[in-house]
């Protein structure tokens, strides 16, 4: 495992920002890890990649990583991801959210992102709970499962992440673990290949909250279970809905060739070949004006 | 710069703003449908792509307004517009942009409030939640323009005012400037300039995004540019990256208000109607303004030395030009379309020294010039 620390520590930032903020044992550390060594198997160089997050233990991430970096508020880590891959498709825009962060807060804006199918990277790390706050219940907490809101049991109904991915119709969704953690690079990394939006949810561990509430006492008991409960996506196929119950599905779920936003705007904009109604008149005057006249196409 | 005549053309206002931006070189545009402000996305969508810019419909204006803070950090001129309801849902953003010293332009073509309101009427609203509708300590700057030709000419300004100080800026439009049709003489190229964002010129490794080196404004470099960084809404260090330092919190938040509030005067602009001789000053802004002048001009005939200080600039405030007429008023009027926003703002100028008595409506109807006239009449015993 050395040369793989190793590879992730060239992508850290310098000393000041570590330690992390997350407990010992977090699992958003092997995420981190993970997604470094994803880019760096793909050989992006550290200036061709943004991160961006949004609030919670997830939202620390991209502190750590020596990117261009970005930590926007609570759930909207997606729009601003969008301004940005807009303004500079070179960059490649990767986001890192929890799960009340993607599904709860920034649900809005997961989906709309799903369908739109911008050529960029959303990790979804699905602890079930909100770790930063203390352990409240999210999207992604089972129901009947305990936090410090739902201290009799989760009386709500839970997201699947990557159904939900698929529904809204992002053109790729794959799902792991921390447990998985080959894997978890590998997908990652297919999952930044591909050509428009990709979602990779991560099952996380939160020992301190969701393990402590729920009879997981450390990460070990967390790693276990995702283990235990980890089907690949081949063998889910043949198992009936009773039997795949409390578990998870994990690789590829979907992957498919969909046109990308960017790339069909572009070309909207090239077949344009006569000026629009709205500045016809002024055209002349836009003409006129600094930098216009050479941006002025038609 | 040919010298070919004017460009007139009869447009509205939402055009001219659409059409300014585009004269500022926006690269970017993210917005949400909302009336009265539709047209200004739609004409964004159509003309864009001829000069190379992006537009995109979001799900709604809390990301659209995150959208044009992602682009403008990756380099993009940036530019949102929305009204009252959208504009509470960009609070959150707009406060980010404070403190990450972002610049971006947000029009604010108001409508009648609270909620949902009055969606087809104008009001002059928003005047305070444009100042303070963000939480936490932070200034801001907003222009309200009073004719169709000062759309088209402020949103060059904002897109301008935003990469100078580093700073969301707001154009406070209404519904009627919004609307309004009237032949505009558009400025020729060459008698505005378009301020770029500065950039660094650092060695690799010793870029600070966020501090000023001495200088008032930090550079910002592009994501994707030859610095990498790190951007937050948390209190940052000159590094960007988060603290809890007293006196780094103590420094990011007074530079953030210090930046524009030391500068409100030189950011004041005006326009005056007949204030030389003035004894009653009508300070308005926005269409309220255009109403007071016909006022001023009726109660002159009957013997009121009346005057319209016409504020540009709304935020930040400075009352430099009202201390130097301080001494000749004997009545300040604020007439506005909401129960008293900017009045406030005259009267802690003002301390007491000049009588001030604020004109409102809310019914969602501009004021008719007699509506001012007799208000004015009224107080000064005609």
């Amino acid at each position: 495992m050395s040369r793989e620390i190793e590879t992730a520590r060239e992508y850290l930032r310098p000393a000041k920002k570590l330690p992390t903020v997350w407990c010992p044992g977090c699992g958003l550390g092997i995420i981190m890890s993970a997604m470094v060594r994803a880019i760096h198997r793909l050989g992006f160089e550290k200036n061709d990649v943004a991160v961006v997050s949004g609030i919670g233990c997830t939202g620390r991430m991209p502190a750590y990583v020596d990117f261009n970096t970005l930590h926007t508020t609570h759930g909207r880590a997606l729009a601003f991801a969008t301004g940005l891959k807009l303004a500079r498709p070179s960059l490649n825009v990767i986001t890192a959210m929890g799960d009340g962060d993607a599904l709860a807060i920034g649900g809005n804006h997961f989906i709309h992102s799903c369908r739109r199918n911008i050529n960029m990277t959303a990790i979804v790390a699905n602890n079930c709970i909100y770790g930063m706050t203390g352990g409240q219940y999210s999207p992604t907490t089972p129901h009947g499962k305990r936090g410090t809101t739902a201290p009799y049991g989760n009386p709500e109904h839970e997201f699947d992440c990557a159904k939900l991915a698929v529904g809204a119709g992002a053109s790729f969704v794959a799902r792991t673990s921390v447990y998985h953690v080959r894997e978890l690079e590998k997908l990652i990394a297919k999952a930044i290949e591909h050509r428009g939006f990709s979602v990779v949810e991560v099952m996380a561990n939160c020992h301190t909250s969701y393990g402590r509430m729920n009879k997981f006492a450390t990460p070990v008991d967390m790693l276990r279970w995702m283990k235990d409960s980890a089907v690949s996506v081949a063998r889910a196929k043949d198992m009936s809905e009773e039997e795949l119950e409390g578990k998870f599905t994990r690789g590829v779920i979907r992957e498919r060739r969909m046109p990308e936003f960017i790339e069909v705007y572009d070309q909207l904009g090239e077949k344009l070949t006569e000026t629009p109604a709205a500045i016809a008149g002024v055209k002349k005057l836009l003409e006129s004006y600094d930098r216009m006249a050479d941006r002025l196409k038609v | 710069m040919s010298n070919d005549k004017p460009n007139t053309q009869v447009l509205q206002g939402n055009e001219a703003a659409a059409i300014g931006a585009l004269a500022g070189g926006l690269d970017f545009f993210a917005g949400y449908p909302i009336t009265p402000s539709s047209e200004i996305a739609e004409i964004m969508s159509r003309t864009l792509p001829l000069v190379g810019g992006r537009f995109i419909q979001m799900e709604d204006e809390i990301a659209s307004m995150a959208a044009i803070i992602g682009a403008s950090l990756a380099g993009a001129r940036s530019m949102t517009a929305t009204s009252g309801p959208g504009f509470s849902l960009m609070q959150e953003h707009l406060g980010f942009a404070c403190l990450a010293e972002v610049p971006c332009v947000v029009v604010n073509v108001q409508r009648a409030g609270p909620s949902t309101g009055l969606p087809t009427q104008p009001a002059q609203q928003d005047i305070m939640q444009t100042r303070w509708g963000t939480h936490g300590d932070h200034a801001i700057i907003a222009l309200a323009p009073s004719s169709v030709r000062e759309c088209f000419t402020m949103t060059v300004d904002c897109l301008n005012l935003a990469e100078l100080y580093r700073t969301p800026v707001v154009l406070l439009m209404d519904e009627v400037i919004g609307h309004m049709r009237e032949s505009v003489a558009f400025p020729q190229a060459g008698t505005f300039s378009l301020d770029i964002r500065r950039e660094p010129s650092h060695g690799l490794g010793d870029y600070c995004p966020f501090d000023e080196c001495g200088e008032v404004i930090a550079p910002l470099s592009p994501y994707g540019g030859e610095y990498r960084f790190h951007v937050t809404g948390l209190t940052h260090d000159k590094r960007g990256f988060p603290t809890m330092v007293p006196e780094e919190v103590v420094h990011k938040i007074h530079h953030i208000v210090e930046k524009i509030e030391d500068d409100a005067d030189s950011l004041a602009r005006y326009e005056e109607y007949m204030v030389d001789d003035a004894e009653v000053l009508l300070y308005a802004y926005g269409s309220s303004a255009r109403v007071a002048k016909s006022s001023v001009r009726s109660l002159r005939e009957e013997g009121i030395k009346a005057g319209l200080l016409r504020a540009k600039t709304i935020w930040p405030f400075s009352a430099k030009r009202l201390e130097e007429l301080v001494g000749q008023l004997s009545l300040i009027v604020v007439p506005e379309m909401n129960l008293g926003q900017y009045v406030q703002e005259v009267e802690r100028a003002m301390k007491g020294r000049v009588p001030i008595r604020h004109l409102g409506r809310v019914d969602g109807h501009l004021f008719v010039p007699d509506q001012i006239s007799d208000f004015v009449r009224k107080e000064v015993g005609r």
